[in-house]
């Protein structure tokens, strides 16, 4: 008897790390990036429920994540990686490499890309990518679709012996719906590697064949029948016109015509593979209809490969070309290509209050010191929760993982051929270190810069919800592992100046910076190391293990908002009508770093009865 | 059955918590559900909205004017969200003070009960009492109980139950 349907909520990441276990993948790897980090996190979750051996683990980086994933498809078995759109540029490299010399046990890649952009440092579109690397890329429009659609990239990245791109967005990932589950797959496949050089080494010799062979499989894989455009057919009153949509927006344009009363009245495409686009899906397009409107986010990436003349969309303007195709916005773009009349203009995009640094948040506090100390200094900085030390002043430049510490080398260079020597401090999280910091601290010690680089060690990826970082001996699903040292890797980088402080000891942590900067000024001088390390307080063991204070405003505040601006904590707020600040008792942490941002002694703490 | 709700909020009110126990309603009751959250950076303390859509829907995300329950944990966030409700749309608000909306001091009673995280379950329980939402009592307390952890259920139910009785 077939055992009855189980329908689970789920949110999109959950139903892909669901999916992959369904699909018989064994090789799991990822590093962590919104809005793409609960897929594996969902695979570790359900381990339990995987038939097969299963292994998972947060890599280094999202390029090492790919090449662990790709040789395990070498063997035959299903592997499937997982990253954000800006981490494939990271990946780039084997990536695109991969394209050519194919895979063998299905191999999935997943990005998930950030319209919007939410929490990202661009809006790329890894469709575009893949047009660009000759990858195919599936485009599903809800959760429940993202896991049908898995073991469907499996079946043709074997039967084509290419990796093929899953492409989430951030409202996939993050939606929840109920989805029905399935029996995982059982493969029992046994590790099996085929040498073959002309193929896994290939040399430049055998690329113009790969890439020949290539060009073959995508015009086979543009007619794969499962996976063709759905057609839902409108009642005619709108004669040769169409709309084209894919992914979210597709959803999206579903409940627009409902709501309109729209739906059923007229001829409607959804895309699922934006790439490799079916010639004959464009040449039914060139003939059947004069009129489409297409819609995608982020680039146009099928509306380029339609090149229909009488085609709508993000070329022409009809449709926006940045940020996200929210209902409100396409409902605009609906009503002008429709001849509808305009909704009214949307209500001016307000933010709300905007993020910060968690009360009591041990960057903060470093943070408040480096400003504090050099009220001049140039401040490069890196992506990870540490980024919101803008708000303090402290961050100025935020550019790409590990960049900081290459941009501060660059700056040294620059103001060094000018002869002045500003003071540089480099703040990096300590994931963020491992994931790019390293080679670019090696490259400024041997190029000889004079920067004081801000290890910010709070022993997790804080961003992404606390993933583990290699210093802690701790792999993906919380096994032991042998843990990797920062100290050790630092001094072997060639750095003399390393100190280690928690920056909660605000005294010790400057005096530290101070002869960090005059070790910079030296005659022997170069890159000096301060480790920043206290943990995360979004780890309750960590909240649980410190002294937590009763910090009070006293009646001595002048009003002169300089921990509410300065410190910048949200548990520090102004009672406006009484010009002076308040703690709100909800928020505060009771960690009492806000007080050395007082001028006047005003905030206090004392032991908790 | 068709209905559009949003929850706004700050990071760290609960609000994803909040999200799940009515999605998980709806999936109890054999409802189909759409939500959307906000994850990531947004989420570091800064202003935050679910959207919740239950019955034959294909989007997570809710149009201008179009959602019929607006709750809302954090009061500053109402110029903010109000668009999206529609005119006749049901407000529950967690403020001290009076206003717009039916109001009440969710975290005043969360403060009581020794968490002012719980301010999520009070306002809901205030929505449940008005019979705002397509839920009811009985279907919202079988998804906490389903969904909080095991040592925080007597609390997370009491927080409920404060609210239906503001």
């Amino acid at each position: 008897m077939k055992k009855p349907t189980e329908v689970q909520l789920l949110m999109g990441n959950e139903a892909i790390g669901r999916g992959l276990i369904e699909a018989g993948c064994q090789i799991a790897t990822a590093y962590p990036g919104t809005p793409s980090t609960e897929i594996l996190q969902a695979v570790i979750d359900r381990r339990s429920e995987a038939v097969e051996a299963l292994h998972v683990e947060w890599s280094v980086n999202e390029k090492i994540a790919f090449e662990v994933a790709l040789a395990a498809s070498y063997t035959g078995k299903r592997a499937a990686t997982v990253m954000k759109q800006v981490g494939l540029n990271v990946a780039a490299d084997p990536f695109m490499r991969t394209a050519y010399l194919g895979v063998k046990g299905g191999m999935v890649t997943i990005v998930a890309d950030d319209p919007g952009p939410h929490s990202s440092q661009n809006e790329q579109d890894t469709r575009l990518f893949c047009l660009q690397a000759r990858v195919p890329v599936l485009d599903p429009a809800s959760p429940a679709e993202a896991k049908e659609l898995i073991p469907a990239a499996f079946d043709l990245s074997e039967k084509y012996e290419v990796t093929v791109v899953l492409r989430p967005t951030t409202r996939i990932c993050h939606s929840r719906q109920n989805v029905e589950l399935a029996e995982p797959l059982v493969l029992e496949r046994r590790a099996d590697f085929q040498k073959d050089p002309t193929r896994w080494a290939a040399t430049p010799a055998f690329l113009p064949a790969l890439h020949k062979k290539l060009n073959a499989k995508l015009e086979q894989i543009a007619a794969e029948p499962a996976l063709q455009p759905r057609f839902t057919a409108g009642d005619g009153s709108r004669p040769r016109t169409a709309l084209v949509a894919s992914g979210i927006v597709y959803g999206h344009l579903v409940d627009l015509l409902e709501e309109l009363g729209l739906a059923g009245s007229v001829d409607l495409f959804q895309v699922i593979m934006p790439y490799p686009l079916n010639p004959e899906f464009s040449e039914r397009l060139r003939v059947d209809y004069d009129r489409l409107l297409v819609l995608e986010e982020t680039y146009p990436v099928i509306e380029l490969q339609l090149a229909h003349p009488g085609a709508r969309g993000k070329q022409n303007s009809a449709v926006p070309r940045e940020g996200e195709l929210t209902p409100d916005v396409l409902h605009q773009a609906l009503a002008a290509f429709l001849e509808l009349p305009q909704p009214g203009e949307p209500p001016a995009e307000r933010r709300g209050q905007r993020p910060s640094l968690c009360p009591g948040c041990p960057h903060r506090a470093a943070f408040f010191s480096i400003k504090q100390c050099f009220p001049k200094g140039i401040f490069p900085s890196d992506i990870g929760c540490y980024t919101l030390g803008m708000n303090l002043g402290a961050v100025n430049t935020v550019h790409c993982m590990g960049a900081c510490i290459s941009q501060g080398a660059g700056f040294y260079q620059a103001y060094a051929q000018n002869g002045e020597v500003p003071t540089i401090v480099v703040t990096i999280g300590d994931s963020t270190f491992f994931h790019a910091g390293i080679p670019a601290l090696i490259n400024a010690v041997i190029q000889q810069a004079r920067i004081i680089v801000v290890i910010l060690d709070n022993a997790t990826t804080a961003m992404t919800g606390g993933q583990p970082v290699p210093h802690l001996g701790i792999a993906a699903g919380g096994g032991q592992t042998r843990a990797v040292a920062i100290e050790p890797l630092v001094r072997a980088c060639g750095v003399d100046f390393l100190e280690v402080c928690d920056p909660y000891d605000q005294p010790r942590f400057s005096e530290l910076l101070r002869r960090a900067d005059d070790f910079t000024r030296s005659a022997e001088g170069g890159v000096a190391v301060l480790i920043s390390r206290h943990g995360c307080l979004m780890d309750r063991q960590v909240a649980k293990g410190q002294e937590r204070f009763l910090v009070k405003v006293n009646a001595a505040c002048i009003g002169c908002r300089r921990c509410v601006d300065q410190f910048e904590c949200p548990a520090l707020l102004m009672d406006e009508q009484a010009g002076k600040a308040l703690v709100n008792q909800d928020r505060c942490v009771g960690c009492g770093t806000c007080i050395a941002s007082c001028p006047v002694d005003a905030i206090t703490k004392e032991k908790r009865s | 059955m068709k209905q559009q709700i949003i929850v706004s909020g700050i990071g760290g009110q609960g609000v994803l918590f909040l999200t799940r126990v009515i999605a998980q309603a709806a999936v109890d009751l054999g409802l189909p559900v759409l939500t959307a959250e906000t994850h990531g950076m947004a989420q570091r303390g800064g202003t935050v909205l679910s959207t919740i859509k239950v019955g034959p829907f294909a989007s997570p995300l809710i149009r201008a004017g179009q959602a019929d329950v607006g709750l809302l944990l954090w009061d500053a966030n109402l110029p903010v969200h109000r668009p999206l409700l529609k005119a006749d749309g049901r407000l529950f608000i967690n403020a001290d003070q009076a206003g717009d909306g039916e109001r009440v001091d969710a975290s005043g009673a969360a403060r009581e009960l020794g968490n002012p995280v719980l301010s999520n379950l009070v306002l809901l329980g205030l929505a449940l009492k008005r019979q705002a939402l397509f839920c009811t009592v009985e279907d919202c307390e079988r998804a906490i109980r389903a969904l909080a952890p095991a040592k925080f259920l007597e609390q997370n139910l009491a927080a409920f139950r404060k609210g239906m009785e503001a």
